[in-house]
């Protein structure tokens, strides 16, 4: 399916090309304007239709250009690594795409999966830092199983509060980014549990085999895995069509007979539920459980989802547009990395790219016929 | 005489300190084509909202087809056969035009990837709706899978509109349909009002616009003040007659008589 996908995106891309082919052969000024303007607005068009489009030139152009730049940067190894690095923050900008699609945002992502990642590791090693567990170090499939409910758990809790008390999810999972903080603080201490410490099985997501050159591991798979049932129900199911028709206009929604409320409150619940995913492949990725793994993962997963062409007000964009987003992000960093820029200037390379992606946005939607 | 297909009886609707309905009545008889017209305020809009659902009414009942029914959502009119296209005509701009025909009542595969996997039958539903926009003469869009916001203003009414007459409904309530359109995509939509009532369908029409509600309406319904001013026919009344009293310039004491279906 990911497959099919892609090549569908290759022929577009090719579409496009095509198109600017045709412009450059014309002459005549008056011609040119005539054609640079439907060029211009068949280009608008077409990214109205496929927004991740735009991103997935980005993603290609970055590569081309860092390859040309710097051979290492095409090397297999350096692609392992860079697919690897996404892992993580494109596993959490699934949750935050269907949040976003909703017109919504969460600030609390980064929170609820370190919160779930701690209580998994927590719950399955024999020594704990704080002994308010009784049940730890019974089964690591247990634990894992709870980190994961507790991590959903927390999705309903900014759902409850954003459907019941009609909250603002900005300032809800501002709360909850906050409180989720400290209670891995208040339950777990600072304490950072090592990979030895663990089970073997709480490490597999971060093991993986060589395909050729590549090497993939299984907390990859789980990503592409839950990318595609994400994507795949929200194309083909009236519950997708209903999050975009919600974060398009809530009102036209509950005019035309949806439960806004519910759709809403079942987004953050999956959104929850992908946390707590996630939260074992950073186990497996990162080899420990730290609640210092990335302070910066909820802006990051904002990062990639408006890098990959979904838009800030809802309603618009696909979902495999984070994946792209995710790569850009970190193709841009590894680039710049490879060519000895320093952070800093990655850093702000990153904020120009994500300005320029919620321009083109404004950009697609003012799109008419 | 004829059963109203829709009939309400002191309908009052509140909303904090304003008083939108003050014990509205209302009849609505099958097959005709009645306007509601009244001033800014006069609760045309709150009047047809208890109908499609939107509003719960505070006080009154109200009767579709006989049976005494409580609408508390747009699904519990739709049931019931009485559909609304509203003035922001309810439409999500970024899904395309089949989607939006069917949102709310998507349609699943009979198959075992439809009752398992909920997956849609978007094929079939691309079909009926073509279909449906196809049967009420709107065959200037070409391509179904358009998102609406690349429609114009006519064009996303014509969605909306067959959206409403699309699923075996008897009632289509249509809140200001010309309201935002220029004067042809305004004609076509009175056509196809004309063209809902040829197929024996019941329609009320909310305007503004006196010459329009004059070419197509059977009856006139009067709104003011919160109540039922009167109920005239465009040939029992002129124009000047029913702004007289939309604005209370002429009190017709008596309303009942007017009550019967033309």
């Amino acid at each position: 399916m990911s497959c099919g996908l892609l090549l569908d995106e290759v022929q577009v891309s090719k579409g496009v090309n095509r198109v600017s082919d045709k412009s450059s052969s014309k002459s005549g000024a008056a011609k040119e304007f005539e054609l640079e303007m439907t060029l211009l607005r068949r280009v608008q068009m077409t990214l109205h239709r496929y927004p991740w489009l735009s991103s997935l030139l980005v993603l290609l152009a970055v590569v081309v250009a860092f390859g040309t730049v710097n051979e290492r940067f095409l090397l297999p190894s350096t692609i392992s690594l860079m697919v690897q690095q996404t892992v993580i923050v494109g596993s959490l900008a699934i949750a935050q795409a269907l949040i976003i699609l909703t017109a919504g945002i969460d600030l609390s992502i980064g929170s609820i999966m370190i919160f779930g990642q701690m209580l998994m590791a927590n719950l399955a090693v024999f020594v704990i830092a704080s002994n308010v567990l009784p049940i730890a170090g019974q089964n690591p499939y247990l634990a894992m199983v709870l980190g994961v409910l507790a991590a959903t758990a927390a999705g309903a809790v900014n759902g409850f509060l954003i459907v019941r008390f009609g909250l603002p999810p900005f300032i809800v999972t501002l709360g909850t980014w906050s409180v989720f903080m400290g209670l891995t603080l208040i339950f777990f201490k600072a304490r950072t549990i090592q990979g030895p410490e663990m089970p073997e099985v709480m490490l597999t997501l971060g093991e993986g085999f060589s395909v050729g050159p590549f090497f993939v591991t299984y907390g990859l798979l789980v990503m592409f895995a839950m990318y595609f049932v994400v994507a795949w129900s929200l194309r083909n199911t009236a519950w997708g069509k209903h999050v975009y028709a919600v974060g398009d206009d809530p009102n036209a929604a509950t005019l035309s007979g949806i439960n806004t409320n519910k759709v809403l409150f079942s987004v953050y619940l999956v959104a929850g539920l992908i946390m707590g995913i996630t939260a074992i492949i950073t186990i497996g990725r990162v080899g420990s459980a730290s609640p210092n793994v990335d302070p910066m993962l909820n802006l990051q997963s904002i990062t990639a989802v408006v890098i990959g062409g979904i838009s800030l007000f809802g309603g618009r964009g696909a979902v495999v547009g984070a994946l792209i987003g995710s790569l850009i992000v970190v193709a841009v960093e590894m680039g710049l990395s490879l060519a000895g820029v320093d952070q800093a200037y990655r850093t702000a390379s990153i904020g120009v790219l994500v300005i320029i992606a919620v321009g083109i946005d404004q950009w697609i939607r003012k799109v008419k016929v | 005489m004829t059963e109203p297909i829709v009939k309400a009886r002191g309908l009052v609707k509140r909303f904090g300190s304003v008083t939108a309905l003050n014990g509205t009545d209302f009849d609505l008889f099958p097959g005709e084509v009645l306007a509601v017209i009244g001033d800014n305020g006069a609760g045309k809009s709150s009047l047809i909202k208890c109908f499609a659902g939107a509003h719960t009414p505070d006080e009154g009942q109200m009767w579709v087809n006989g049976e005494e029914v409580v609408f508390q959502s747009t699904q519990d009119a739709r049931r019931h056969g009485v559909e609304t296209v509203f003035q922001t005509l309810a439409v999500a701009p970024a899904l395309d035009i089949a989607s939006n025909l069917f949102l709310g009542r998507e349609e699943r595969k009979k198959n075992f990837m439809g009752t398992v996997f909920r997956q849609l039958d978007k094929k079939g539903m691309r079909r009926k709706a073509a279909e449906h926009l196809e049967s009420l003469g709107i065959s200037t869009l070409q391509d179904i899978t358009q998102a609406v916001e690349t429609l114009s203003g006519g064009q996303r009414q014509a969605v909306s509109v067959a959206r409403a007459a699309a699923f075996g409904s008897q009632v289509i309530i249509l809140d200001e349909p010309t309201a935002a359109l220029g004067v042809r995509e305004s004609a076509k939509v009175l056509d196809l009002i004309k063209d809902l009532k040829d197929r024996g369908l019941t329609v009320v029409l909310i305007s503004h616009n006196m010459p329009q509600v004059y070419e197509v309406a059977d009856r006139i319904h009067v709104q003011r003040l919160g109540k039922r001013a009167a109920v005239v026919t465009p040939k029992s009344a002129s124009m000047n007659d029913s702004v007289g009293l939309m604005t209370g310039a002429i009190d017709l004491p008596d309303t009942e008589q007017q009550l019967s279906p033309v």
